[in-house]
């Protein structure tokens, strides 16, 4: 732990041109609120193609207004070719998973907030940081550029299954340069994320304020920390997979390509790679990935609990020990997703028991959350219905890893909607939902106005009923053994269920079009928003402490002095609030609390 | 607006629970000897997974209804037990089904892809390429010819590349579809002669991966005559929704007259 003021005002003082201010900055709040637009941004793009995808699915040969124009090879006449689907679902799972579940919880907010949460003026590094943008900047170019070669984008997936990603355009449309620009896009990418966890980590550990000792941090500030120690040892392993990839592509290795393979019709001069090595290197960094995504996301959701039950949780200690377990396990279950692949079958079993094992951390996680509602005192504000929504789609997702954990039942369940549903409620919608909630909790600090709170619990009823409405009947679906991946259901087993994927389609087209309340509210808010006090949520931690939006140097010129906890709510302070912010001298003396 | 937020939470779980309650949508019907143990793997499962499920959401709701709108006339209440009895809590509910579905289920897993091959399977072995299955059995000698990659020629229906000169290959019988007796244990051999494919067939309660480059074996058996689908799971191209091909399950005098007419095409 250091004294602040040895750091970060001497790395760089304020900008002066419009360039440094607001493109190539180094201050890590503008950094922060450019991972936000790359985010918001690419949220918009993944859910357009997840509009389109819904609509070919519940109407395959509807001509979709437009697309014959945007695209005339991939949508003749409007309508989707096979191809063009598989290109749009790689382009969403890509988009949404590294893009938008990657950037905007972990990236977006613990760049903007975990300085100021830790009293710090800025990141260590700060070059490297505005580089760790920027370089993800281009890897989003790099991806979406795709759509503009003559046969699109990679149509292989997000999860890119060698050898189909890897043996070129023989094996089909975009499996090319499309292929292959995805390959670089997600090196790329991962080479930005490794320069940020290089930031996160000594940001936590050696820019604390003084008096911010290990167990008074903020809980954000501890899922931000273990993400980042993730996220290096996780972007670690495949960058390299990419470059390997890549390396297949371009220069005539093998290493996911083995002997004798004829592809459509033609020898492939491969010899002695493994398709099976891509799998376990994918998921190697695939699985953390999921934790990658959702982690913070436990972290914005206890902290803005705790602000609106006007308490902190039933434990800190229990909640930082499930998160760091949680990061641990993710190590050990990836082979989850491998049951099926031809994978030793004793693998399956070595690897099935950490996966069960991992929900008791996370049900502990829940069962904290639930507890400390528990006779608080609980305010419904836009943030808090959002985390409520969070756990509420936390636990749905949570219990059907149950079925998937376990590889028998994986038999029948693998590579069907179950797995979307599943995916979809316990990473996705969580996620998306402590970002939601967060960008409604800190919009006021970020930018200096309030949102509008009507249209903010407008937004989460239509979004909140709209999500199960999506996703809950894909859990029919898979367990009635529909595959997901497919542009169309021509199986006779399947064909009964396209009510279903009619619904979810309605479902999704009415959702999606909800976020337009969210966008409009965040946009007017931005310059004709109410204006925020310092503090408007009554909470604790040292961003709250300092002005809405922060200085330059965060504080002020002030170097803050951290004498409690973070969670110091339910307590009786001189002024007669029920808080005492985390840097503030006075003394706490608790409420009386009730007996049972 | 928090009691609404309760009651919605409510009935969005009670109603998400009606189709698994009622069997709205099943997977086909199970004619496969590992099939019912999977299946009750799936409805233990459902059934405490869905305990947990409807659980959770009506203690969230159960704690929004009655803590929202409380001010600070209300004094903060702290649950019995605290954080420990939550972490008991969790390890005696969630531990033990952790333990009860881990055992059983790797017994389940165990019967499917340990048991040992019979002495009497029937091995048949199946090719997967973009965007069909083909299939070979070896013939009167038993014996499956060897694959020549360089010989593959889908124009003169040599999809296997097998070499005619070869006494081995000689009497293999390729087919499109692939027909088995009932009750007759069947040994599978998966060959992917380009990318990699599954084989998915929901009534067997089968699903294997295709590893390009590696040939692998599982065995199972089908109880009850009928033709079912057998469909790919793993993305393999523009084509992979329609890769299909169909099961044809059949009595012992029916196989054998089907191989017959089947050999007589070569």
């Amino acid at each position: 732990m250091h004294d602040t003021h040895a750091h970060a005002t001497e790395h760089h003082g304020p900008p002066r041109t419009f360039i440094r201010k607001y493109i190539f900055s180094t201050d890590h709040k503008v950094i922060g609120k450019q991972y936000l637009g790359l985010g918001l941004f690419a949220v918009f793009v993944g859910m357009g193609l997840s509009w389109l995808m819904r609509l070919h699915l519940g109407w395959g040969n509807l001509a979709i207004p437009g697309m014959a124009w945007l695209s005339p090879n991939g949508a003749p006449g409007g309508v989707l070719t096979p191809e063009y689907y598989l290109q749009l679902m790689t382009m969403h799972g890509t988009i949404m998973v590294f893009f938008v579940l990657t950037v905007a919880p972990f990236a977006a907010f613990g760049n903007f907030f975990l300085p100021i949460q830790v009293g710090a003026e800025d990141m260590p590094f700060p070059h490297i940081n505005m580089m760790s943008f920027w370089v993800a900047f281009v890897a989003f170019c790099i991806l979406f550029s795709s759509f503009f070669f003559s046969d699109g984008p990679a149509l292989s997936g997000w999860t890119a299954y060698a050898p189909l990603s890897t043996v070129g355009a023989i094996a089909g449309p975009g499996q090319g340069l499309g292929q292959v620009l995805w390959l670089s896009s997600i090196a790329v990418f991962c080479v930005s994320q490794l320069l940020g966890g290089l930031n996160f980590i000594p940001t936590t550990l050696d820019l604390r304020a003084k008096g911010m000792t290990f167990s008074r941090m903020p809980l954000t500030v501890w899922a931000w920390f273990i993400t980042s120690t993730m996220a290096l040892t996780a972007f670690a392993v495949l960058m390299p997979a990419c470059i390997l990839a890549i390396l297949d592509h371009v220069a005539g290795t093998s290493f996911f390509v083995p002997s004798n393979l004829v592809v459509s019709g033609q020898l492939i001069p491969h010899s002695g790679g493994s398709t099976l090595l891509w799998q376990h290197l994918f998921w190697f960094f695939g699985h953390p990935e999921v934790y990658i995504a959702i982690v913070p996301s436990m972290g914005i959701v206890s902290q803005i609990l705790i602000t609106f039950m006007r308490r902190p949780l039933l434990s800190y200690k229990v909640v930082i020990g499930c998160m760091v377990s949680i990061g641990f396990l993710s190590y050990m279950v990836y082979g989850h997703h491998m049951f099926v692949s031809g994978m030793n079958p004793v693998s399956s079993i070595i690897f099935s028991f950490p996966t069960l094992i991992i929900t008791i951390p996370a049900t502990i996680l829940v069962l904290i959350w639930l507890g400390s509602l528990y006779k608080s005192r609980l305010r419904i504000t836009t943030p808090s219905l959002f985390a409520l929504g969070f756990i509420s789609m936390f636990i749905t997702g949570g219990v059907t890893g149950f079925f998937l954990a376990q590889p028998p039942i994986d038999i029948m369940l693998h590579a069907t909607y179950f797995v979307v549903g599943h995916f979809h409620f316990v990473m996705a919608l969580a996620a998306i939902f402590g970002i939601l909630g967060g960008t409604y909790f800190w919009f006021p600090k970020m930018f200096g106005r309030m949102m509008d709170e009507r249209l903010g619990k407008l937004h989460f009823w239509l979004t909140f009923v709209g999500a199960y409405c999506i996703f809950m009947p894909f859990h029919y679906l898979g367990l009635a053994g529909n595959v997901r991946r497919y542009q169309a259901f021509v199986d006779d087993y399947t064909v009964h269920l396209l009510p279903i994927h009619r619904f979810s389609t309605v479902a999704a087209l009415f959702t999606g079009a909800v976020q337009l309340i969210f966008l409009y509210n965040l946009i007017h808010s931005r310059f004709w928003g109410e204006k925020a006090t310092d503090n408007p949520w009554e909470s604790t931690t040292l961003e709250w402490s300092t002005s809405s939006p922060p200085p330059y140097d965060n504080f002020g010129g002030r170097h803050p002095i951290v004498y409690h906890d973070p969670y110091q709510l339910g307590i009786q302070s001189v002024s007669g609030a029920d808080y005492i912010m985390q840097d503030s001298p006075e003394e706490v003396r608790p409420e009386p609390t009730e007996t049972h | 607006m928090a009691k609404l937020l309760a009651v919605t939470i409510v009935i969005i779980a009670a109603l998400s629970a009606v189709p698994i309650v009622r069997h709205t949508w099943e997977p086909p019907t199970d004619v496969s000897k590992n099939g019912p143990a999977i299946d009750h793997q799936i409805d233990e499962t459902m059934t405490e997974a869905g305990i947990c499920f409807l659980a959770g959401q009506v203690v969230l709701a159960f704690m929004i209804w009655t803590a929202a709108g409380r001010g600070r006339e209300h004094k903060i209440g702290w649950l019995p037990g605290g954080a420990l009895g939550m972490v008991i809590l969790a390890f005696l509910i969630v531990g033990t089904e952790v333990i009860v579905l881990g055992a059983v289920s790797s017994k389940v897993w165990a019967q499917a892809y340990f048991a040992r091959l019979g002495a009497g399977a029937i091995p048949v072995e199946v090719q997967a390429e973009q965007f069909a299955f083909y299939f070979r059995y070896p013939g009167p000698d038993g014996i499956f010819g060897p694959i020549h990659p360089d010989l593959i020629n889908d124009a003169t229906e040599n999809f296997y590349g097998l070499d005619p000169r070869d006494q081995a290959s000689a009497d293999d019988i390729v087919t499109a579809e692939m027909a088995i007796p009932v009750n007759r244990e069947i040994q599978l051999i998966m060959h992917s002669r380009d990318l990699g494919h599954s084989f998915y067939v929901p009534a067997l309660r089968i699903q294997q991966d295709f590893v390009p480059g590696l040939d692998l074996s599982v065995h199972f058996t089908a109880d009850k005559i009928g033709r079912y689908e057998i469909v790919c799971t793993q993305l393999c191209g523009l084509g992979h929704y329609n890769m299909k091909a169909y099961l044809d399950v059949m009595s012992e005098p029916d196989y054998d007259a089907w191989l017959k007419k089947e050999a007589a095409l070569q």
